[in-house]
């Protein structure tokens, strides 16, 4: 299969990096862990933030347009775009209304989702992402392995080298200090020199009409204070009722990101700064379509934290990079199937559903049960190879009558026992790559268990 | 903070001192339990079943083993063919239907027939097997009332928390939650003589078995496995104990590639260990 266990399978061919993967990222769940228990009512928390969500999930369309009429009362442009094409002409004609050319982005999954920054450079345009693991991605030309720490798969040398390429720090320096500040000078210059500063949302207030983003390098307020006009992009379940509401949010995003209390910056827009243009943009592409799929509305919930990728040990053992839909990881692998079933079929299956996603969840989707289903879905739509279906189709055969589950237990048995090593652990017995099988008994449990009973029969007879 | 390890075991949520099978006023030898084998330990494993079988006959249970069982169908729902597997659960409910009880040595295969079998019609015997299917740890703590099986096992074990088990069926309280710790498996475990369990570095980390996951994602799962072994040897275990074969089949066979000096030992095994 050409999909996430082909590339999996290439990351771990160097294990030694894999383990360094590995440890980076549970160190993270870690500090999860330790602030979650700073929290005692860390549980209620959770609760809390997933019944608010299903709520705003229910009444979806009066929140949107009662955030549409705040805004609008404040002097934001409010636009809708019904998927990634319209979403992006949407910006393009922003930016040229403007007669802009030079634009700084801060996090947003929702434009890699859209693809924008392609889209905008094949218009002649300049988009540089300003939070540093982006900006570090976006010079090796490659998408975030990960959605709140995107260069989390490369190390300072890597870094120190790319970064003596392109922004000429010294030869082989990987300190991070010295690195970070060589950034830093170079995007105050693009901060600076910015027409248009864009970002992602991480929630929409409805009441007030206002957009909160969270950043720990205050990427994001740099690029509004310092452009005329601001674009904040929004997916539509960004939405929640109201402020306090946000306060059950803030208390649990950053820590589950994390492990920190709440994120450097929670920076709230709600107004045009004088003279200035303030646009948002809300986007569904895809997502009412999954609203309307009761099984998998759970996963809108999405705050976008990474804490179960952090938690994953698939994503953790085979990299953020193993996972072809932008969002990699547990919820990545629910979210994409929603958008593309056909393209997305490995997903599902690049987990052991070990269920450690969903009790770390802070808005409780639960994860592995919705991979369960969307695994349920690939096959009755006949979406796996044809070997992998007729294997089903046969076992189901076998396991539905013990008569022929006993022969086939049987046949298997004294083949494992009887046959060479070599033909045993032929390449097409996948197991065998890296394991030994079970030593084989002569008998079964049930072929002992029916002899013990003859004889206690024989024995009771006797008496 | 006593949520690490170290305070493991100290009260279980469900169930406190005083509830033993007196006090449940619970005839056990008037109790009909239904002995389910899961398929790989039927064919792989069959100490296993002994083990389980002994250990219930032991405590005084009057068990049987129903000869046309086969397998809980997990594999095959597991794999996205739940629809394929329904004639398998079918036969399921057929076997076991008439029991009081029905227990089985794997947290995995219980937890399906527990939270899975939803997609039959609710008839009563499906629903009244759906309640009745007992992991045999938890059947022991929860439904019998015991927790001191008088072993003596004198090793270094670890006790690697099988997924569906510990997350599934809540046979302890995982890592991930703000929640007071337990663990009905250590709780039968620590009263045993000369054990020591060993402190692990990662608690409740899967092993990377995961069903077919195992052959749909080889290399994750054997290096998944390897990292769950390494974890045991680093902290000194001589044994890696599980509610579960399955976990146990694939950490084994890694253990035999690497030819690592460690164990496997299922856990009816250790508790079958005892002078009952």
């Amino acid at each position: 299969m050409t999909g996430h266990s082909e590339k999996a399978g290439q990351f771990l061919k160097d294990e030694k990096r894999a383990d360094w993967h590995d440890q980076t990222l549970w160190i993270v769940r870690q500090k999860r862990d330790k602030a979650a228990w700073s929290v005692s009512e860390w549980e209620g928390l959770r609760e809390y933030a997933s019944q608010i969500k299903d709520h705003v999930l229910s009444n979806l369309d009066d929140y949107l347009i009662q955030f549409e009429e705040k805004a609008v009362e404040n002097g934001v442009n409010v636009h809708w775009a019904s998927n990634a094409h319209e979403f992006n002409e949407i910006i393009l004609h922003i930016v040229k209304a403007n007669n802009a050319v030079k634009i700084v982005k801060s996090k947003s999954m929702l434009t890699e989702e859209c693809g924008l920054n392609p889209f905008l450079e094949k218009n002649g345009l300049e988009v540089v992402d300003t939070d540093l693991g982006e900006r570090i991605i976006q010079f090796r030309n490659e998408p975030p392995s990960h959605i709140v720490l995107p260069a989390i798969h490369l190390k300072k040398e890597e870094i120190g080298e790319l970064f003596h390429e392109k922004l000429h720090t010294e030869k082989g320096a990987s300190d991070p200090k010295y690195l970070t500040a060589a950034a830093r000078v170079h995007l105050r210059e693009k901060f600076l020199s910015a027409d248009i500063a864009i970002t992602g949302v991480n929630f929409a207030v409805a009441d007030s009409g206002t957009v909160v983003v969270c950043t720990n390098e205050g990427n994001a307020d740099m690029g509004v204070h310092a452009a005329p006009v601001q674009i904040h992009c929004m997916g539509i379940e960004k939405i929640i009722p109201r402020a306090e509401d946000l306060a059950v949010f803030t208390r649990l995003l950053a820590r589950s990101a994390t492990g920190q209390p709440i994120t450097t910056y929670t920076s709230h827009y709600r107004k045009p700064k004088a003279g200035g243009q303030m646009h948002v943009v809300i986007v569904d592409n895809g997502r009412s379509k999954s609203l309307g799929r009761e099984k998998y509305r759970n996963s809108l919930k999405c705050i976008r934290c990474g804490a179960c990728m952090n938690t994953c040990p698939v994503y953790r053992s085979s990299g953020g990079h193993s996972y072809s839909y932008v969002i990699p990881g547990p919820v990545g692998s629910i979210l994409a199937p929603g958008s593309d079933i056909n393209k997305f079929n490995d997903l599902p299956f690049a987990s052991s559903l070990c269920g450690s996603c969903t009790n770390v969840c802070p808005v409780k989707i639960d994860i592995h049960n919705l991979l369960y289903d969307w695994r349920q879905e690939i096959v009755e739509r006949k979406l796996l190879p044809p070997v992998k279906m007729f294997f089903l189709k046969i076992t189901g055969k076998v396991l539905s009558q013990s008569s022929f589950y006993n022969l086939s237990g049987k046949v298997a048995r004294w083949a494992l026992r009887n046959f060479p090593r070599k033909m045993v652990y032929h390449r097409i017995n996948v197991w065998g790559w890296g394991r030994e099988l079970p030593e084989v008994p002569k008998e079964s449990f049930k072929q002992r268990y029916r002899k013990n009973s003859q004889k206690r029969r024989v024995r009771n007879e006797q008496r | 903070m006593n949520y690490t390890a170290a305070s493991w075991g100290i009260k279980t949520q469900t169930h406190k001192k005083g509830t033993s099978k007196m006090v449940r006023n619970l005839d056990i030898k008037k109790l009909n339990i239904g002995l389910f084998i899961p398929c790989y330990i039927d064919q792989f494993y069959p100490q296993v079943g002994i083990a389980t079988l002994e250990l219930l006959q032991k405590i005084g249970l009057n068990v049987v083993y129903p000869m046309k069982q086969t397998c809980c169908g997990q594999p095959l729902a597991n794999s996205g063919a739940e629809k394929e597997a329904i004639p398998v659960y079918q036969n399921f409910v057929r076997n076991f239907s008439e029991f009081d009880y029905i227990v089985s040595p794997s947290g995995s295969c219980v937890y399906h027939v527990r939270i899975h079998y939803d997609i039959l019609e609710q008839a009563d015997e499906v629903k009244k097997v759906r309640q009745n299917t007992y992991e045999l740890c938890e059947f022991i703590i929860d439904v019998l009332g015991i927790d001191d099986l008088k072993i003596e096992y004198p090793h270094k074990v670890g006790i690697h928390q099988s997924c569906h088990g510990l997350r599934g069926l809540k046979l302890g309280r995982s890592s991930e939650l703000v929640a007071n710790p337990y663990s009905k498996v250590r709780k039968l475990l620590e009263k045993a003589k000369g054990i020591e369990i060993i402190r692990l570095n990662r608690e409740d980390e899967c092993c990377g078995f995961g069903g077919t996951f195992s052959v749909f994602e080889p290399e994750v799962s054997v290096k998944m496995g390897k990292d769950r072994v390494r974890d045991h040897q680093e902290n000194d275990a001589e044994i890696i104990t599980a509610t579960d074969m399955s976990c146990l089949m694939h950490l084994e066979g890694i253990i035999r590639r690497q030819k690592w000096d460690i164990k496997v030992v299922h856990i009816a095994e250790i508790l079958n260990s005892n002078n009952l």
